[in-house]
């Protein structure tokens, strides 16, 4: 049987662009249909934009690649008519054992809260989060909005104009032209557009290489993370084994910097390396296999005029901490609405200024994070190393250097801090749910928050009533809560107050909090959220 | 908060200091260095306040400064 990778997902056709007399104009082109771009083409299509996405291949993720799916992305899949699909078919899991060298130095247990709809993380192949996506752009097709993904479709040249982006694009049967208003770049770590337009960037390089293996196999081992530093198996190096859904597991294997990658990855060689970490008597099979190096790096500005990049165009992490697919779907979720609001008219392009601003500052928080990994992981001096393995030896007996241990910070979203489209704030409010943080998820009785918010301005209204509110021809839906029954609505909202406004964002920030209610402030709130 | 304490604060120093050697006799230089970072980390637990920790390792810096 093949693997739902190797089936072509979204075959050429020919589109009628291709025709066309004048070049057509759309208001949104994506280039990248993978989890990023689709993100993208998703959110905009269900608010009514009409989007055609261009991929230069025509199937999902080839191999398992991002795995990890922590709950921010989550719950913006969620919000994109995805998330219950996704957690049924992942691995949930909350538990992990640590090894260095022969021993166990201890478990963990990431002890999720409660109150939240989405699971801390799931495990999950990249090639069903797309396929997933897919089926949602053919649902969306079938309820009549207008999103394409025309696949076989490479973009080879692109002018920027003040007003608009001209795309010359390769196919089967030739090359075309289109103009879009707008075009997000979401076409990887390698992105094409971004050496088309000049941008490219440098930034530390890891010298190391991992191979990632993707084994089929019946083993008995528990759905837990386990992490091995300096392992018999891999001597000086590190490993990593995790579940996936139907009975694959990722393994990774720190491989150094001077190796023969051809030689490594000659399936004999991978399976002498995953019999001995193994043992002889566990049967498997290899669904894939892959060598990667990493760059920690981003571009200085992710707005270029129409051109907007998102995900590993924009920004490169390491893969310790799961911050590649799940920062670039945080990419989509603050560039989308702000694009609505611009094409739409609402809102002047500046504010497009403020999705750079916002994600290089959680690019940066996700850069910060994932480098320190791997300088824990694989240290590149002989001090780092001594003090690493002080951590280690310290954590079997002393819970207190558990904490110090970093084989990856698992990915929680930035709180914007100091963003220009914050409004009031007061810190009589509890800290977990300040201006420029995600909502905090809380059951509702019937369901969820994160299922009542997000798409469009809204005002919670918690213990008290708020008036209609309109800015810029805008309306902020009001939600009336009471925290009656509601216990973690109250401690996460409302702290030890009676009463409590918040203003969210489409994205789900909260951008402004009050006491108590004032429609002229929030007003007021709305306007600096759209960039004043 | 409390500020790093640059004034004598070790009751029988001597006896500390032969301690600490003690506790070194026979090791190899790397046992050494690795039972010098176990020790660090597990003061540096212990005192746990960022700015004094900062501080402790400027004072450090500086004094192997020649």
């Amino acid at each position: 049987m093949n693997k739902i990778f190797e089936i072509p997902m979204y075959s050429y056709t020919r589109s009628k662009d291709q025709d066309a007399m004048t070049r057509k104009r759309h208001p949104v082109v994506v280039i990248g249909a993978g989890p990023v771009g689709l993100g993208a083409a998703i959110d905009l299509a269900q608010q009514d934009i009409p989007v055609v996405v261009l991929d230069d291949n025509d199937k999902v993720s080839f191999g398992s690649r991002a795995i990890c799916f922590s709950k921010r992305c989550l719950e913006v899949m969620d919000r994109l008519g995805c998330g219950d699909v996704l957690v049924d078919k992942g691995v949930i899991w909350n538990t992990g054992k640590v090894f260095f060298g022969e021993r166990k130095v201890y478990d963990f247990n990431l002890l999720p809260e409660d109150g939240h709809k989405m699971p801390a993380f799931i495990n999950l192949q990249q090639y069903y989060f797309e396929e997933y996506m897919v089926n949602r752009v053919r649902a969306l097709q079938a309820a009549g909005k207008s999103i394409e993904i025309r696949g076989k479709n490479k973009v080879s040249a692109i002018g920027t104009h003040d007003d608009h982006v001209t795309l010359e694009i390769d196919t089967p049967e030739g090359p075309y032209n289109i103009e879009a208003d707008w075009l997000i770049a979401c076409d990887g770590a390698g992105s094409p557009t971004r050496r088309m337009l000049g941008k490219d960037f440098v930034g530390r390089v890891f010298e190391d290489n991992f191979l990632i293996a993707d084994v089929v196999m019946e083993a008995d081992f528990p759905t837990e993370r386990w992490f091995w530093f300096d392992p018999p198996f891999n001597k000086g190096q590190s490993a990593l084994l995790h579940k996936q859904p139907d009975g694959v597991w990722r393994i990774d294997l720190q491989l150094g910097w001077d190796i023969d990658k051809e030689k490594e990855m000659k399936p004999e060689n991978v399976i002498s390396r995953l019999k001995a970490m193994l043992g002889d008597d566990v049967e498997f099979e290899l669904e894939w296999v892959s060598i990667y190096t990493f760059q920690c790096r981003r571009m200085e500005d992710f707005r270029h005029g129409r051109v907007l990049f998102a995900g590993d165009a924009a920004h490169q992490v390491s893969p310790f901490g799961a911050r590649g697919a799940n920062s670039g779907l945080q990419d989509t979720d603050n560039l989308c609405w702000k694009l609505k609001l611009v094409l739409d008219g609402k809102a002047d392009e500046s504010l497009l200024d403020t999705y750079s601003a916002e994600r290089v500052y959680g690019a940066d928080e996700n850069i910060l994070n994932s480098s320190r990994s791997t300088d824990f992981i694989t240290p590149k001096s002989a001090v780092s190393r001594l003090l690493r393995d002080a951590v280690l030896d310290l954590s079997e007996e002393n819970e207190f250097a558990r904490p110090l241990v970093n084989s990856g910070r698992l990915s929680v979203p930035c709180i914007y801090d100091g963003s220009g489209l914050n409004g009031a704030d007061t810190d009589k409010l509890p800290a977990q749910t300040r201006v420029g943080s995600v909502i905090a998820d809380a059951p509702l009785g019937d369901g969820f928050l994160s299922e009542r918010t997000g798409d469009r301005f809204q005002v919670l209204a918690i213990n008290c009533d708020v008036e209609p509110v309109t800015a810029k021809g805008v309306q902020a839906e009001v939600i009336k809560l009471e925290t009656a029954n509601a216990p973690f609505l109250q401690e996460r909202y409302l702290g030890d107050q009676k009463a409590a406004v918040y203003l969210l964002r489409p994205d789900q920030i909260i951008t402004a909090r009050w006491l108590t209610p004032d429609s002229v402030a929030i007003a007021a709130a709305m306007t600096q959220a759209m960039g004043g | 908060m409390s500020d790093l304490i640059t004034t004598p604060n070790i009751v029988d120093a001597d006896d500390f200091y032969a301690e600490l050697l003690t506790a070194h006799e026979g090791l190899s230089d790397a046992e050494s260095n690795a039972l010098n970072a176990r020790l660090l980390l597990t003061l540096a637990n212990h005192i746990g306040d960022r700015a004094v920790l900062s501080d402790a390792l400027n004072v450090a810096i500086k004094a192997g400064r020649s």
